[in-house]
């Protein structure tokens, strides 16, 4: 039975990864899960400079799902390396660094970086996070400004190049395709939805941000359908993410065109969801009779 | 089992579905040879659906979680706050200091009062109050504090530990700094994952946002910027 995948020229060693923001930067999981057993760790979107973060409530559940409004709170790149790269380091799987920037040189600069610190596997660039009012929100959104920045960073990294698309567009194949021709190897998607709670007693916004961006499984027929489209469309490798609880929610993102997928919101209801779905998707091929699980990818467009 | 500290706390899974979502954070109430106990007020859906769980259910429990309150040494004089539904967290450790406990417990009506009967086999001394006057003094547990801080004098180096809402912590902090007293206050915060990872749960602190399930849920007051 083989459980890899190459995405993009990103080898794993089976199709589940962790969604950047649900799973800190590894060792916090530690000791719930064997690291060594899945496909690749995103860490906590990273910046040049740490991140603050917004002001509390940052999260508040709503109908199977949950809206966060962290504000990208983060350690910056140069703590991360120092103090948490050499923890990821001593186990075998694959270390994917979410970044953002400010501007496109932030990004440039962040993906050089990043680049040239051994035990880095693979970026995964953040142009979609919902959470900011104004300034980079705009890198997911305007296809001019996707080619640029994702441009900018292609001349800086040679590491396979993931852009993490956001849903929050009219039409996201168009994105998943400038993404492409402007050199990223694969797409991920999606990003959370934007959304937004009101406390009827208060009337407040029940997020200090207001808005949030929600996921869960509240979220998944959205993602599902993107996945969908954007493999209709362009045939790209894919990593789906997106209100993932299960393997047999895993397995829908790869039928609908996923090479990969990542685990998000799920990490928090269960910190061991994670190798819960790898045993679930062996059992699925052992029941199905499946070899080599990337020949699943995409068959729901067959016929 | 892992075995508690006072002031950590546990999430429980409310529902195996997927509404609710998330687990819920609660204090640890009480270790009991059995296990431990839990204590909560009923308040939304995950409340509701603990409290209609039939004897003998299972659910799945993260735990214990956080860093609990410090203990006091020999010399300190312990001054045990609760405020409401706060007694649970710090319950367990005014039952693991009981000798020396001096225990303030607020709420703002006497139905709003719970375990006091336990309480009283626990304390060196204990005040209750009520905002309505309906059981105990008539007034809030800040003001019951602060007479008691202002008016005894020979209690050795009284430290703080407290629990319950917001406005009372922020009143209670200031009586501490006030008086050159420590104080330890267990806070909450929305909460999604319980372990450290979502930074979903975080407060100000003076030195940037802190988690509250792992750098607490128990500060030192005079760390915390709190609200106006």
């Amino acid at each position: 039975m083989n459980l890899e995948v190459n995405v993009g020229g990103l080898k794993l060693k089976n199709p589940v990864m962790t969604a950047s923001g649900t799973f800190g930067y590894g060792e916090e999981y530690a000791e719930f899960v064997d690291l060594n057993r899945l496909g690749a760790v995103v860490v906590k979107g990273l910046s040049l400079k740490p991140k603050e973060g917004n002001p509390p409530p940052r999260v508040v559940e709503t109908a199977s799902g949950m809206l966060n409004a962290i504000g990208l709170q983060n350690i910056g790149i140069e703590r991360f390396i120092g103090e948490k790269l050499p923890f990821l380091r001593r186990f075998d799987t694959a270390v994917i660094v979410n970044f953002f920037g400010d501007s496109v040189d932030e990004y440039a600069e962040a993906a050089e970086r990043l680049s040239a610190t051994e035990g880095i596997h693979g970026l995964e660039m953040n142009i979609s996070c919902p959470n900011k009012q104004a300034g980079w929100c705009i890198f997911g959104t305007d296809p001019k400004v996707t080619t640029r920045v994702v441009g900018a960073v292609r001349k800086k990294t040679a590491l396979p190049l993931i852009v993490k698309l956001s849903p929050n567009v009219t039409d996201i194949s168009l994105m998943a395709r400038v993404a492409m021709e402007a050199g990223a190897d694969a797409v991920s998607l999606i990003n959370t939805i934007t959304g937004m709670a009101i406390d009827i007693k208060t009337r407040r916004p029940r997020l200090a941000n207001i808005t949030g961006g929600l996921s869960g499984p509240a979220v998944k027929p959205i993602a599902v359908r993107m996945v969908y489209e954007v493999y209709r469309s362009l045939k790209i490798p894919i990593i789906g993410m997106g209100g993932i609880m299960n393997a047999g929610d895993a397995i829908e993102f790869l039928i609908a065109g996923a090479s990969a997928v990542a685990v998000g919101t799920a990490n928090f209801v269960n910190p061991r969801a994670t190798t819960e779905i790898i045993d679930g998707i062996i059992d699925y091929m052992e029941k199905e009779g499946i070899g080599d699980i990337g020949s699943i990818t995409g068959t729901v467009h067959a016929g | 089992m892992e075995e508690p500290h006072p002031g950590q706390f546990y999430m429980l899974e409310v529902s195996k579905g997927m509404d609710p979502l998330l687990k819920r954070a609660f204090s640890l109430f009480r270790r009991t040879p059995e296990g431990i106990q839990i204590l909560f007020r009923i308040k939304g859906k995950g409340t509701s659906i603990l409290r209609d769980l039939k004897e003998g259910a299972e659910i799945t429990v993260l735990g214990p979680l956080g860093n609990g309150y410090p203990l006091p040494s020999d010399k300190e004089s312990p001054l045990v706050i609760a405020g409401g539904i706060g007694i649970a967290s710090v319950f367990s450790l005014a039952e693991k200091i009981s000798k020396k406990a001096f225990v303030f417990y607020g709420a703002r009506t006497e139905q709003e009062l719970f375990v006091t009967g336990e309480l009283e086999k626990i304390y060196k001394e204990l005040v209750v109050c009520t905002d309505d006057g309906s059981c105990g003094v008539k007034g809030t547990v800040v003001d019951a504090v602060n007479d008691f801080v202002r008016n005894r004098d020979g209690i050795h180096q009284p430290v703080i530990y407290a629990c319950g809402p917001n406005v009372m912590l922020r009143e209670i902090a200031k009586t501490a700094a006030a008086n050159g007293i420590s104080a330890y206050v267990s806070l909450e915060e929305h909460m999604a994952c319980g372990i450290g990872a979502c930074l979903g749960c975080v407060v100000k602190t003076k030195t940037g946002y802190k988690r509250v399930c792992k750098e607490g849920p128990v500060f030192d007051a005079a760390e915390i910027v709190w609200k106006p």
